[in-house]
């Protein structure tokens, strides 16, 4: 029988951290994330799965006791917000640049510096340019739905272990405080089934020391992990392409949104179709790897594409890199909390591209 | 009489002549050499090998761990 | 003559070792300028789990400083920490392994300045690691700045007349300071510049791992060292130097034993 419960995303990614099998949630309080730490701890997962959960003194704390547990070769977590995540890019860097496995969660909120706890979608570049400092990218996941809240914590995990890289899930305020009915997957065991001979154990004799480390002073030999580095970002790019596209295939013109903005769309897909105007929706479910070819296709049978954003225009410009002025590409934003009306987008897409 | 003897061995390369086993020892056995190693320090050696006690003093401070000590008990 | 080395010839032999480098020390020479105390607490530390016989369960945290290539010289399972995160890192092994060893090895610039919330935060919640805390009153990788640990009055790149503690605030006791914490079970401090000084430190490293094994929470182990380099002075006047006005400022000695502070006579 399905599992199906009534919950917050916020909510439901944290059960769905039990349920997949998670070792160790490393965590700090910032709106509108609480709820993850307050779920968990209240679940006592350490009675249910022996997960371990630790409320840290900051963020930094925090994405560092991940950084040392991920070096033990668990599935270990962290979540936040904006002001949150700008603290923990210091140890997602680390992590990036010694290879290791970790999910870390942002439901945005608004910014620049404290902003707003009001959601948005505004750190869209700092997570799909790595956000932290060297050449380095992680996979960002923009759940849509409470579903998806849970579902991308174990795809997640997946990506995290066959890359051995840190993987983001970008979720903002609206999915992580809205309540929806999410079908909840199985509890899976705990063990983690991939290569484990590079954790740290305590050295045994029958190998060399494991070291985890992201300091090579040897130039060449820097060179070469970055260049590593980057086949491994590229294998992504060709692998882990995801999007979902609607109404794409007859669309004259097509809404291109991510996360809480792609559901807003869907509506207005529904009301430009209604009085006869041929549109669809490409949602990109990986932000990184972008699903650029797609849209590159796309951009070459329709006539317009319209950016929907919780921000100033961030996806935008790896919309416009992939059209390659093959198409018009607009944009219709709002910021600081404010969100948009599927009439509101709708009217915009008339606008911008004149439609009669 | 019993007699205890000890000897130090330096590993030369590794030595950067810090002086501080030379300091460290209680019975004037060790001396930096004027000639210099590889890496062009001073390195320790035994300038007094009889009066060596093995007291290990030496490798306890040298920051290098480049001393190995001996001691025998001799029976006159 | 021929009859002294007659006599090496048979002390200098295998049976009569009475030291040696540990075997958990690598071959590789230590990158530390001739002198620092580095080498030495590194050496006691692996002698320790070497005879503890524990280095399929050690796992051990370099930080940022001149000590950050750690990994290098201690052949054990190890991982590197960002500025000052040492503690947090440890955590977050110790948490996933509560059965191994996990201790972390800290400059004052690391532990006392941009770590100091990991360091008390780890401390206060007992975290069952030990925690190794060089102390040379200055940084010694980046060319000799001050430190939170730099005297009043002391010289560095960075207080060029001295340092004025008007302007630029008092040197922190960050082990008075942690042992007011009650998750810290052991809180000692100590150094390494004289075979007593070595003989005793050694002593209080052992404590901190078998502490671990009885699960006991922290054990915190400053090691008053010196930096000649940054100091500007010879291995040797630099020890003399750190004897009278560092460890006057330091003094050495066991502050907190089995959870108890120890009270001053």
């Amino acid at each position: 029988m399905a599992d199906i419960k009534l919950m917050k995303g916020n909510e439901a990614f944290a059960e769905a951290a039990i349920r997949a099998g998670c070792d160790a949630y490393f965590g700090y309080p910032i709106t509108p994330q609480s709820e993850v730490l307050e779920y968990l701890t209240a679940q006592e997962p350490h009675k249910r799965t022996g997960m371990i959960v630790l409320q840290a003194e900051s963020e930094i704390a925090a994405i560092n006791m991940v950084y040392g547990a991920a070096g033990t070769g668990k599935r270990v977590m962290t979540s936040s917000s904006g002001p949150g995540i700008s603290l923990k890019q210091e140890g997602i860097s680390y992590m990036a640049g010694s290879e290791l496995p970790c999910l870390i969660l942002n439901v945005m909120r608004g910014g620049p510096g404290l902003g707003t706890i009001q959601p948005s979608q505004s750190d869209y570049f700092q997570a799909t340019r790595g956000g932290g400092h060297g050449d380095y990218y992680t996979p960002v996941l923009a759940p849509a739905s409470v579903q998806e809240m849970a579902d991308f914590v174990r795809l997640g995990f997946e990506l995290a272990f066959k890359y051995r890289n840190p993987v983001v899930i970008l979720s903002d305020g609206i999915i992580g405080q809205m309540m929806e009915k999410v079908e909840l997957f199985p509890q899976q065991p705990r063990a983690v089934e991939f290569d484990q001979s590079w954790v740290t154990t305590g050295k045994t004799p029958d190998r060399e020391r494991n070291i985890i480390t992201s300091v090579d002073l040897d130039s060449a030999r820097q060179e070469r992990h970055n260049q590593d580095l980057q086949k491994k970002y590229q294998n992504m790019r060709e692998h882990e392409v995801r999007f979902e596209s609607i109404n794409c295939d007859d669309a004259d013109y097509i809404f291109i949104a991510f996360g809480s903005a792609s559901r807003i769309c869907q509506k207005s897909v529904k009301i430009a179709r209604e009085k006869g105007i041929k549109v669809g929706l490409l949602r990109p479910v990986t932000l990184f790897p972008f699903p650029a070819k797609e849209i590159k296709k796309l951009s070459k049978q329709v006539k317009g594409m319209l950016c929907v954003e919780l921000n100033a225009g961030q996806m935008i410009e790896d919309v416009r890199l992939a059209v390659e002025n093959n198409t018009l590409v607009a944009l219709h934003n709002r910021m600081g909390g404010m969100v948009p009306t599927p009439e509101e987008v709708y009217h915009a897409l008339l606008q911008k591209f004149s439609i009669e | 009489m019993a007699k205890i003897k000890g000897a130090i061995v330096i590993d030369v390369e590794r030595c950067k002549g810090c002086e501080l086993c030379m300091d460290s020892c209680p019975t004037d056995v060790i001396r930096m050499e004027k000639k210099v190693n590889g890496k062009g320090y001073h390195y320790a050696y035994m300038e007094n090998p009889e009066n060596c006690t093995g007291c290990i003093n030496c490798a306890l401070v040298c920051p290098d761990a480049v001393i190995t000590v001996y001691r025998k008990k001799f029976e006159d | 003559m021929e009859k002294e080395n007659l006599r090496l010839d048979e002390i200098i032999r295998e049976e009569n070792i009475v030291f040696h480098k540990t075997s958990l020390l690598t071959d590789k020479v230590f990158s530390y300028c001739p002198g620092c105390g580095h080498g030495v607490v590194h050496r006691v530390i692996m002698e320790i789990i070497e005879e503890l016989g524990i280095q399929s369960d050690t796992i051990g945290i370099s930080p940022v400083g001149c000590s950050v290539f750690a990994y290098d010289f201690m052949n054990i399972d190890m991982q590197q920490a960002a500025h000052g995160r040492a503690p947090a890192v440890a955590t977050g092994i110790k948490r996933c392994w509560p059965e191994k060893y996990v201790f972390t090895y800290q400059g004052d610039g690391d532990l006392a300045a941009i770590g100091t919330s990991e360091t008390i935060h780890a401390c206060n919640r007992g975290e069952n690691i030990a925690i190794f805390f060089i102390n040379n009153g200055i940084y010694g990788m980046t060319g000799g700045q001050m430190a939170p640990t730099t005297l009043s009055g002391m010289k560095s790149s960075t207080t060029p007349y001295g340092r004025d503690t008007m302007l630029m605030g008092n040197p922190i006791k960050m082990t008075e300071l942690v042992a007011t914490l009650p998750g810290t079970y052991f809180v000692t401090r100590q150094a390494v510049h004289t075979a007593l000084y070595v003989r005793k430190f050694k002593k209080a490293a052992r404590m901190a791992f078998e502490n671990q094994k009885l699960k006991k929470g922290l054990s915190f182990i400053e090691v008053v060292s010196n930096c000649n380099s940054g100091w500007k002075m010879s291995p040797l006047q630099a020890n003399r130097w750190m004897e009278e006005n560092m460890l006057a400022f330091y003094p050495p000695g066991d502050i907190k034993i089995n959870g108890e502070l120890i009270k001053k006579t």
